[in-house]
This record gives C-alpha cells, sequence and structure tokens, in this order.
C-alpha cells in the first residue's frame, strides 16, 4: 500500500521535474519579457508590454523577422517540391542503386549545421556567389531537403501506386498524376513536411550567420542584439521567435494530423 | 462503345517463368467474357496485356483491328476496374467518374452532366458529393464501374472486381453487372477465380490453367460439355472414372472402366479425335446419378455402397463406393425425397447422355483440386 502510494508520488514528481526541466527556461524566458525594468533578472518587478512595443517598433528586427518568415517559407517550399519529386521517382520507378540514392538524399540529417554551412560557404565563394538570403535559403533548403524527402517518401504506399496506375489507365500524363493525384493523394505528409521545415529554418542560427551578410534573420539579429547584454527586449523578441514556432506547430497538428486521423 | 479483341500467339515470360504461354482467342464486341482460373494461371496477366500495363514477350494484341503494341495504357481504347478499386480518395464521387473525361479536355459542366448520369446509372446520384471513404464497399465498386465507364472504352477490364465483396453482395453486383453491361453494350473481360461468378455472368468463360486456355465456351458447354479433365474439376464437383477406349462407330463408342465396359453415344466425345486404345476418363457430375428414376435411356455402372449422406436443401449429397472397385469414391446428388441409409445399396444409374468423355487419366490432375 504504501510503496505503491510512494511509487504514485515518485511518478508524479518525476513528471513535474521532467517537464519543469524542458519549459523552465522558456517560462523564464517568456516571465522576463514583461520586466517592468531594466534587466531580465529575477526579482520580478510587474508585468509591462514596453518591451513588445519596443520590438515591434525596431525596424531592424522587423526586417529581419520578414526576411526569416521569407526564407522560412521559400526554402519550404522548395524542399517539399524537390522531396516530392526525389520521393515519386524512387517509390515509383526502378532506379540504378535507388538504395543508395535513398540514402544520399537523407544522409546531410546526420551531418552537423556548422559543417554543411562550411561546406556551402567554401563552395560559394569558389564558384563566386556573394552571400546573400539566397544563399542562406539554398542552405535551408539543404538541411529541410532530407526531412521533406523522408517523410513523403515513407507515406508513398502500394495502395496509391494502384490509384496513380488507375489515373494513367483513365488518360492522365504523368505530370497528370502527379499534381492532380499523387500530390493532392499525399498532401497531409507533404504539409506536414512543409510545416516542419518551416519550423526548422525559422529558427537556425548557425547557417544564417555563416551565410548571410547584410540582410540577416531574426535569429542572427537576436545574436547581435545579445552582444550588447541582457535586456527584456531580447526576451521579448525571443518570446516572439518562440510563439510563432508554436503556433506553426498547432497549425500542423490541427489542419495535417486532425486530417489524417479522419480518414 | 465497343470494339472486338484479338489476341494472337501471347505469350509472356517472366525471367524464368512463363505465365502465359501461347495464347490465342478472339473476343467479339459486346461480348461479356469471363477469364477463370486459378491463381497463377496466367489469367490476369492476359488482362494486363489487354491493357497495356504489361507488353507480350511474344504474339499480338489487336483491339478493334488496331495493333496495340506500342499504345500505352493512357490511349488504349480500354479502361479497368481494380480489384481494390483504386478510387481518388481526395475528389468527391462526381470528380473522380468525371476524372478520365477531365484527362481528354471535356468542359467542367459537360463532364459533370456526364459524371452524374452514370452515377445515377449506378444508383449513387445523391451520393455524387461525398467522398469514397463515405461509401461501402459494394458502393465503392459501383464508382469504380461508373468511373470506368465514364470515357466510353470499347473495352472494360474488370480485374476480380467482386473479390472483397461478402458473398450476398457479390451476387448482387454481379447481376448488376450483367444488366449494365447489356446496357451499354462495351466488351467486358472479366477476371475471376469463382467458376460460379463465371457461370452467373459471361457470354463465354475462358478456363486457363498453367499459362495456356484450357476450354472456351458458354457456361452451359464448360459445364456440361468440358473439354479437359482441368476444366471438367475446376467448373465444379465431378466424378472421374479412368478406362480405356475400345471401339467407335458412326454411332456409339464403347468403353472399358474400371466399373465395367458401357456403350456411350458419340457425342460423349465432342469434338475430340480420340483413337481406340487410348486412356480416357469418364467425366459425370454428382447430380447425373439420378438412381434408376424417371425414363429414357439409362446405362449403369453397377452397384454402390452408400459411405454417407448429407443433406443440402436441393438434393441429398452422398459418398458411394462401388462393388466392383471400393477404393474408389463417388460423389453423387441424390434427389430431395431419396432416403440415404450408410450401408444400402443403390445402382450407379445415368442417362448416358450426360456423360463426357476426356482424354487422359486423372492422376496427373489429382493436385489440381482447386475447385
Amino acid at each position: 500500500m504504501i510503496s505503491s502510494r510512494f511509487s504514485k508520488i515518485a511518478s508524479w514528481v518525476y513528471l513535474a521535474t521532467l517537464y519543469g526541466f524542458i519549459f523552465l527556461p522558456v517560462a523564464v524566458l517568456v516571465l522576463f519579457s514583461f520586466q517592468d525594468g531594466r534587466l531580465p533578472v529575477p526579482p520580478f518587478n510587474g508585468a509591462t508590454l514596453k518591451w513588445y512595443g519596443e520590438v515591434f517598433a525596431d525596424s531592424r528586427l522587423m526586417s529581419a523577422l520578414g526576411n526569416s518568415l521569407m526564407v522560412a517559407i521559400g526554402s519550404s517550399l522548395v524542399a517539399c517540391v524537390l522531396g516530392f519529386c526525389a520521393a515519386y521517382g524512387l517509390a515509383r520507378y526502378v532506379l540504378p542503386a535507388s538504395r543508395l540514392q535513398r540514402g544520399l538524399l537523407v544522409a546531410p540529417m546526420t551531418v552537423s549545421y556548422l559543417i554543411i554551412a562550411l561546406g556551402l560557404l567554401s563552395t560559394f565563394n569558389w564558384v563566386g556567389i556573394s552571400l546573400s538570403l539566397w544563399t542562406v535559403g539554398i542552405g535551408h533548403v539543404m538541411i529541410n531537403l532530407p526531412l521533406c524527402f523522408a517523410i513523403i517518401y515513407a507515406s508513398m504506399g502500394d495502395h496509391q501506386k494502384n490509384i496513380e496506375r488507375a489515373a494513367r489507365d483513365l488518360g492522365a500524363a504523368e505530370w497528370q498524376v502527379m499534381t492532380q493525384v499523387s500530390a493532392p493523394m499525399l498532401m497531409p505528409s507533404i504539409l506536414a513536411a512543409f510545416f516542419l521545415s518551416v519550423t526548422f529554418s525559422w529558427d537556425e542560427f548557425i547557417i544564417a550567420f555563416l551565410l548571410s551578410r547584410f540582410d540577416v534573420t531574426l535569429p542572427v539579429e537576436i545574436w547581435s542584439m545579445l552582444r550588447s547584454g541582457l535586456n527584456p527586449k531580447t526576451n521579448a523578441v525571443g518570446s516572439v521567435v518562440f510563439l510563432v514556432s508554436v503556433a506553426l506547430l498547432l497549425i500542423l497538428e490541427l489542419i495535417v494530423f486532425r486530417r489524417t486521423a479522419k480518414k | 462503345m465497343t470494339a472486338p479483341v484479338s489476341i494472337r500467339n501471347a505469350t509472356k515470360t517472366f525471367g524464368d517463368f512463363t505465365a502465359l504461354d501461347d495464347v490465342s482467342l478472339d473476343i467479339a464486341a459486346g461480348e461479356f467474357i469471363v477469364l477463370l482460373g486459378p491463381s497463377g494461371c496466367g489469367k490476369t496477366t492476359l488482362l494486363s496485356l489487354l491493357g497495356g500495363f504489361l507488353s507480350p514477350t511474344k504474339g499480338v494484341i489487336e483491339i478493334a483491328g488496331r495493333d496495340m503494341g506500342d499504345v500505352p495504357p493512357a490511349r488504349r481504347p480500354t479502361t479497368t476496374m481494380f480489384q481494390d478499386y483504386a478510387l481518388f480518395p481526395h475528389m468527391t464521387l462526381r470528380d473522380n467518374v468525371a476524372f478520365g473525361l477531365k484527362m481528354r479536355n471535356v468542359a467542367k459542366r459537360e463532364r459533370q452532366t456526364k459524371a452524374e448520369e452514370l452515377l445515377d446509372m449506378v444508383g449513387l446520384k445523391a451520393s455524387a458529393g461525398k467522398k469514397p471513404h463515405e461509401l461501402s464497399g459494394g458502393q465503392r465498386q459501383r464508382v469504380a464501374l461508373a468511373r470506368a465507364l465514364a470515357v466510353e472504352p470499347d473495352v472494360l477490364l474488370l480485374d476480380e472486381p467482386l473479390g472483397a465483396l461478402d458473398l450476398k453482395l457479390r451476387r448482387q453486383m454481379q447481376d448488376e453487372l450483367k444488366a449494365i453491361q447489356k446496357r451499354v453494350g462495351t466488351t467486358f473481360v472479366h477476371v475471376t477465380h469463382d467458376q460460379e461468378e463465371a457461370m452467373a455472368i459471361a457470354d463465354r468463360i475462358v478456363v486457363m490453367n498453367a499459362g495456356k486456355i484450357e476450354d472456351v465456351g458458354r457456361p452451359e458447354d464448360i459445364y456440361m460439355r468440358p473439354r479437359t479433365l482441368f476444366s471438367a474439376r475446376f467448373m465444379g464437383e465431378v466424378n472421374f472414372i479412368p478406362g480405356t477406349l475400345e471401339a467407335l462407330s458412326n454411332e456409339s463408342i464403347s468403353v472399358k472402366t474400371v466399373l465395367g465396359a458401357v456403350t456411350l453415344p458419340n457425342a460423349a466425345l465432342g469434338d475430340q479425335a480420340l483413337k481406340p486404345g487410348q486412356k480416357i476418363t469418364l467425366a459425370i457430375r454428382p447430380e447425373h446419378f439420378r438412381a434408376s428414376t424417371g425414363t429414357g435411356p439409362r446405362i449403369t455402372l453397377g452397384k454402390a455402397k452408400v459411405e454417407d449422406g448429407s443433406f443440402f436443401g436441393t438434393h441429398h449429397r452422398a459418398h458411394l463406393s462401388p462393388l466392383d472397385y471400393p477404393d474408389m469414391v463417388i460423389t453423387a446428388h441424390m434427389p430431395q425425397s431419396a432416403i440415404i441409409e450408410p450401408g444400402a445399396w443403390v445402382d450407379l444409374t445415368i442417362d448416358p447422355a450426360s456423360v463426357v468423355i476426356l482424354p487422359g487419366h486423372p492422376a496427373a490432375t489429382a493436385q489440381e483440386d482447386a475447385a
């Protein structure tokens, strides 16, 4: 009796510690973004929205936020299209060394972002491409393509193959099969890949830092703000980044996973 | 629309395996053909050759007199109804049925009208706006049929379309398929391994085995006058009585069997040319043992002892062991009113017209008891 009660309490303590460990830093970040004072450290002096006002009035931060959204959405779209085409080809046709090709496609997932960024940096130098948001976007396509490919490829089964065969039998050309049958049929996984890519690109720092020059993304801008020391404004912009990520995941959960569950 | 199909010497091999071995078949326009056989007999391969999903290793396939050699599935005058229906899950029934017309650049209004007409034909007009996952198996099946017919193919290929349905629904869909086929007049080529289904819907049945055609004909002919031991066995329960052909004249044939000598009318041979001395088998359906009832010509294969019997409603099914050859088990269907008592003796009396003589002895086909 006692031992079962003890283990019940222990499991609750464990649960609380676990979630505390994961969410305490975020909670602290968000809490002190409302700090009425100059330092985002205890004691908490009372709530104010002043710092959020400053964030949204800061034109550099706002243009970085716009850049981030542009890079995130653009690179995710490209990664999804490329990932879908690669998955379709490898799932539907007998290609030479298809196992090796699949392996090569997902291999960048295991490489650290730093290495990818350094590799791209020297490649761009060598080819003579100057750094810009485009090069950041290319870097983000590189890290998100393996993810998009893996998610979409995993959802391509033999049942859909038969449906595609039916479409061809009814007169559809290959591009019509892909755009009107396969892609809509796989839309839940394509959307899942897209939203995950957007969240990864949204708060990616190393590649964005090394591959950008004048126009920068939000994480890079925050980093340069941090160099002049902590203040509640950095907490506020950090909270905004966090909020957007949460919103994206909620969208993913609501429109993608709910749709799949219904089927 | 409708068209004849001609298959000439079609062979299809996959590596060392010959799926289809020199098959020739002519199908008339508007005919309902059923390809019947056990799994692996080549029936689905033949259907895929017609649909263009496979190309023959050797041989020619013509539809409406045109060689289909290099014509891809999309440009053939055929459509296929798949076993798992293969409906587009993200489209409404209306869009599913209209898909083929859309691919043919038919204007939106026109193709939707046509789609609704076809959904009406299969009794699903009210559900035109639903998605496939809201339907039952039988309803999905009907949508698949409407979708395949919407583009007015010359030939509709049906790949075991009723395989996933339960028995009652399957019988009902058979009637519907046949009625719709008569109405649209399209040539139907239907693949199945269910011989009852084949008999219920076919104008002609093509019995296939090991990549070859065993028998072709009307259901009545295939059932009552099969051309091979395999075909006789696959179409339903049958008793094989091995023997030898003794003599044949213009009117009659003398046969010596393990159950004694019998004389049969010449018709028992069908169009086969057999010679005296050749090994033959008498094929007799269980319902043809109507022990000494009725009038007309009779022959007897001696007496047999009743081993057991069970009542099937329309008949008693009994196992008999003949006096002359007790190792053989004969299955007979006795009239409803008969009294079946194990140990009783009955006469093995049959109408000679119902007996079919087939070449060879059944031992070679004993393992193929797929029916």
